[in-house]
C-alpha cells in the first residue's frame, strides 16, 4: 500500500514538472523525455487507475432519447412530415459530417462552434453545423435548378451550454425549403401557409407569425441614419433573436404565444418555434460558375416543441405509452408456455401487435400487472379449461371485463376468429389504444 | 498578371516558413505570428485562389440520398419498423458521438476504424462505431435491467434476465419476418453459438490465442472452399495440418436440430463443458422456432464464426439465396442481410460495479437491403414516386391565379395532399405534364366558364377521363377516389 502510495506520489510530481516545462516552453525533446518518464511511472500504477476514473455519461451537451421522450418525438415528427407531404415535398438525407472546405467560410464568427474531425490521415472533415450549407451543396453538386424539399436531421455545435441555458450540442433541425425561379411570392406564401398548419397541428397553444424584410429594414436604417458597419449590431439590438449569417430578403419568426388561460392580458411571447426566409445566394457560392438559385424556406424550432409537448403531458399527469402492443398472450396456469409460443406466433403472422412474458410459468397477477404499467388494452389468456373447450379468454385491461371468446374448432379458421374478435372489439372499445391513457389507481 | 504570379510565390513561401516552423516545434507566438502573414497575404491574392480547389463531393465512403432514394428507403425502413413494433419493442435514440473512453477497448482490431473527433480543448470524442455499445451504455447510464428496444431501423435487442432461449427465439423470428416482408428473396438463417465453437476448437487442439484468427479462417467458408480455408489456417495462421482436419470435420457439417442431436453424442464434443451448454440451449431454440413456424428457414451452421468480440452465446445470420427464377440478371451476391446474437458481458463491462444485464439482439443490413430494392425497382423499369401528391390544382386559362389559391388551400385545410404550380399563367399542358412526371393521379381544373357554373373539372391523368364535379362535393370526391378516410387524420 505504502509503495503505491509513493508511486501514486512520484506521478503527480513528474506530472507537475512536465505541466512546468510546458508552460516554459522548453525544448520539445526535453518535454518528450519527461513526458516519457511519466507515462512509464502512470504504466506501473496499474489500469485500474483508468476504470476509477471511468465516467458514464453522453458528451457535453448531447443527450440520449428515452422511449418516452422518442414518443413525443414520433408524433411531433409525425405531424411535420405529414405536412410537408400534403404540400408535395420530396425528402433527402446528407451525411453527417461533410468535407471540412465545404463548411469553412459559411457561418462567419460562428465558424468557431464546428466540431472537426481528427485528421487522420484522410480528408478534412467536420460534422454539418446546419442543413442549409449541406442543401446548397446537393442543389450544386447535382446541377438542381429547382426542388421543394424537406430534410429532418440531427446538426452540431460546440456551444458553451453555460452561456445559453438548455442549449443542446446535438439538436434536430427540420428545414423545408423552395428553391427555383418562380413568379414572385407564392412559394413564399406557401412556407406561411405551412408553418401555421403545422403550428395549429401541434396544439401547443395560440401563435402569431411576425413578418419583415430585409430591404426594408435596410431602407429604414438608412434613412434613420445608422451607417453600414454598425447595422448588424443595430439589427441584433432591435431582433434579440438569433441572427443566422447568410443573406436574408426577409425574415419571418412564428412565435408562440402564451394560452389565453391569462385573460385580459397581453399575450406574451415566449419564444421562437419556427423560423425561416428568402435567401437568395447560397447556392451561388458553390456553383463554379456563381449560378444562383433562388430559396425561400422554414426551420421549425423542434427542440422546443419537444419540450413544451413534454411539459404539457407532464401537467395533464397522463402516461405516454412506449411501444403499441395491443395484446398480451398469458398463461393462467403453469406449463402452458408452448400454447403462448403457438398463439402469440399466430397474431404475429395476422399483422396484430402483440406480447409475452419470457418467462416459462409466469404467475397471471404479473403478467396483467404488465398489461397495466405499460397501457396495452387486451389480454388472451390461456388456460387449461379453456384449452379443452377450444376457448381463448380475452380480457380488456382498461374495464377488467371478461367475455368468453371464440371456439376454435379447426387451426386454419382460428385466425379469422381471431382477426374478427380483434375488429370487434376494437368496435367496442374504439380509444383502447391512446397515445395518453390513464394510470390506473391515479 | 506578374504581380500575381510574385505574390503566389511569396505566399508558398511564407507557407513553408510555417511549415518549417511548426516542425522544429517553434514557439507558440512565433508560428501564430508567421501564420498571420501567411494569411495576410493569402487575402490579397483573393477567393478566387480557393475557389478554383475547390471540389464539391462528400466525403469519401458517404453519399447523399436523392428523393428516389428516400422513396426506397422509407419503404424499406417502414418494414422493418413496423415489425418491430409488432414485437412490442420501445425505441431510443442516442447521440451520433460518444466519449472516446466508452468505445475504447469494444471493438478489438476494428479499432483502428473509428472516426476520432479533433481534440478542441473539451472531452474526447469519438463517432459511434455501432449502436450494442451505445446501448449498453444506456442501460448502464439508467440502471435499467431489461428494455426491448429498437434504436433507428436497424438494431434490435432485448435486454433482461430472462428464462433462456424466449427472447433468441423472437429475435430470429422478428428477423424472418422482416425478410420475408421485404420480398427480396428466398433467404437462410444460419445459427451458431460462440460456446460450441470455443468448445470445438478446445477439442481440436487449436490454442487460446489463435482462436480469434481461426475464426475469422473458418468464417469464409461460405464464399471460399475447404482446401482454400484449410489453406490459409496452416499455411498463413501457423496451425498444425491434424489440427486443421479436425476442424474440417466439424464445420463442414450444417443442418436442422437433428444436427444439435448428433453433436450432443459426439464422443469428443460432448466432453466438452461449453460446447455442451451451447448445444442445450440450440435445441431448445429449434423447439421454439418450430413454435414459431419458421424451423424451416433455420440452417445449424458450423462455420459460422462471425462477429465482433462481445457475443457470448448464440449467434445468427442471414443470408439471402440466389433464386434462379431472375434468368438474364446480374446474380446479387450472396451476402449477409442480417445478423445477431447473445452478448452477456457487454453491460457489465460499463457498470461501475460489474453488474451483468444479459442481452440478445439484431441488426439489419439495411444498406445492402436499400441496393437489392433499388436495383429490383431499375430491372422492372418502375418509377418510383418521390411524392405523395394527390391532386395538382390547375387553371386553364389566365388570371386564375386566385382561384388556385383560394382551391388548394381548402384541400390543404381539408388533409388533401395537393400542389400547384408556381406561376401565375401557367399553361394547361404544362400542368399536366407536370403531373405525369410526378404521376401525380389528379388534376382539378379550374376555367372560367366552370367558375360560373359552379364546377370544377376533376380530371384523371392516367385515363384522361374527366367529370364536373361542384365545388362543394369535391373535397369529398377526392377523397372517395384516393380511398382516404373522410375525417382528418
Amino acid at each position: 500500500m505504502a509503495e503505491r502510495a509513493a508511486l501514486e506520489e512520484l506521478v503527480k510530481l513528474q506530472g507537475e514538472r512536465v505541466r512546468g516545462l510546458k508552460q516554459q516552453k522548453a525544448s520539445a525533446e526535453l518535454i518528450e523525455e519527461e513526458v516519457g518518464k511519466l507515462l512509464k511511472l502512470k504504466a506501473q500504477l496499474g489500469p485500474d487507475e483508468s476504470k476509477q476514473k471511468f465516467v458514464l455519461k453522453t458528451p457535453k451537451g448531447t443527450r440520449d432519447y428515452s422511449p418516452r421522450q422518442m414518443a413525443v418525438r414520433e408524433k411531433v415528427f409525425d405531424v411535420i412530415i405529414r405536412c410537408f407531404k400534403r404540400h408535395g415535398a420530396e425528402v433527402i438525407d446528407t451525411p453527417v459530417f461533410e468535407l471540412k472546405e465545404t463548411l469553412m467560410g459559411k457561418y462567419g464568427e460562428d465558424s468557431k462552434l464546428i466540431y472537426d474531425l481528427k485528421d487522420q490521415g484522410g480528408e478534412l472533415l467536420s460534422l454539418r453545423y446546419d442543413l442549409t450549407v449541406p442543401f446548397a451543396r446537393y442543389l450544386a453538386m447535382n446541377k438542381l435548378t429547382n426542388i421543394k424539399r424537406y430534410h429532418i436531421a440531427k446538426v452540431y455545435r460546440r456551444d458553451n451550454p453555460a452561456m445559453t441555458r438548455g442549449r443542446y450540442r446535438e439538436f434536430y433541425q427540420c428545414d423545408f425549403d423552395i428553391a427555383g425561379n418562380f413568379d414572385p411570392m407564392i412559394p413564399d406564401a406557401e412556407c406561411l401557409k405551412i408553418m401555421c398548419e403545422i403550428l395549429s397541428s401541434l396544439q401547443i397553444g395560440d401563435f402569431l407569425v411576425k413578418v419583415n424584410d430585409r430591404r426594408i429594414l435596410d431602407g429604414m436604417f438608412a434613412i434613420c441614419g445608422v451607417s453600414d458597419s454598425k447595422f448588424r449590431t443595430i439589427c441584433s439590438s432591435v431582433d434579440k433573436l438569433d441572427k443566422v449569417s447568410w443573406e436574408e430578403v426577409k425574415n419571418e419568426m412564428a412565435v408562440l404565444l402564451q394560452t389565453p388561460a391569462q385573460a385580459g392580458e397581453e399575450p406574451l411571447g415566449v419564444g421562437s418555434v419556427a423560423a425561416g426566409g428568402r435567401y437568395d445566394g447560397l447556392v451561388g457560392m458553390f456553383d463554379p460558375k456563381g449560378r444562383k438559385v433562388p430559396c425561400v424556406g422554414l426551420s421549425i424550432g423542434v427542440e422546443r416543441i419537444f419540450s413544451i409537448v413534454e411539459q404539457r403531458l407532464e401537467a395533464l399527469e397522463e402516461k405516454v405509452r412506449t411501444t403499441e402492443t395491443q395484446v398480451l398472450v398469458a398463461s393462467a396456469q403453469k406449463k402452458l408456455l408452448e400454447e403462448r409460443l403457438k398463439l402469440v406466433s399466430e397474431l404475429w403472422d395476422a399483422g396484430i401487435k402483440a406480447e409475452l412474458l419470457y418467462k416459462k410459468n409466469p404467475k397471471l397477477l404479473n403478467q396483467l400487472q404488465y398489461c397495466e404499467e405499460a397501457g396495452i388494452p387486451l389480454v388472451a389468456i390461456i388456460g387449461e379449461q379453456e384449452l379443452k373447450d377450444g376457448v381463448i379468454k380475452l380480457r380488456s385491461v382498461t374495464s377488467r371485463e371478461e367475455q368468453e371468446d371464440l371456439k376454435t374448432a379447426q387451426n386454419r379458421d382460428f385466425n379469422f376468429y381471431y382477426g374478427y374478435f380483434i375488429d370487434y372489439y376494437w368496435q367496442k372499445w374504439p380509444d383502447t389504444t391512446p397515445f395518453t391513457y390513464k394510470a390506473l389507481g391515479a
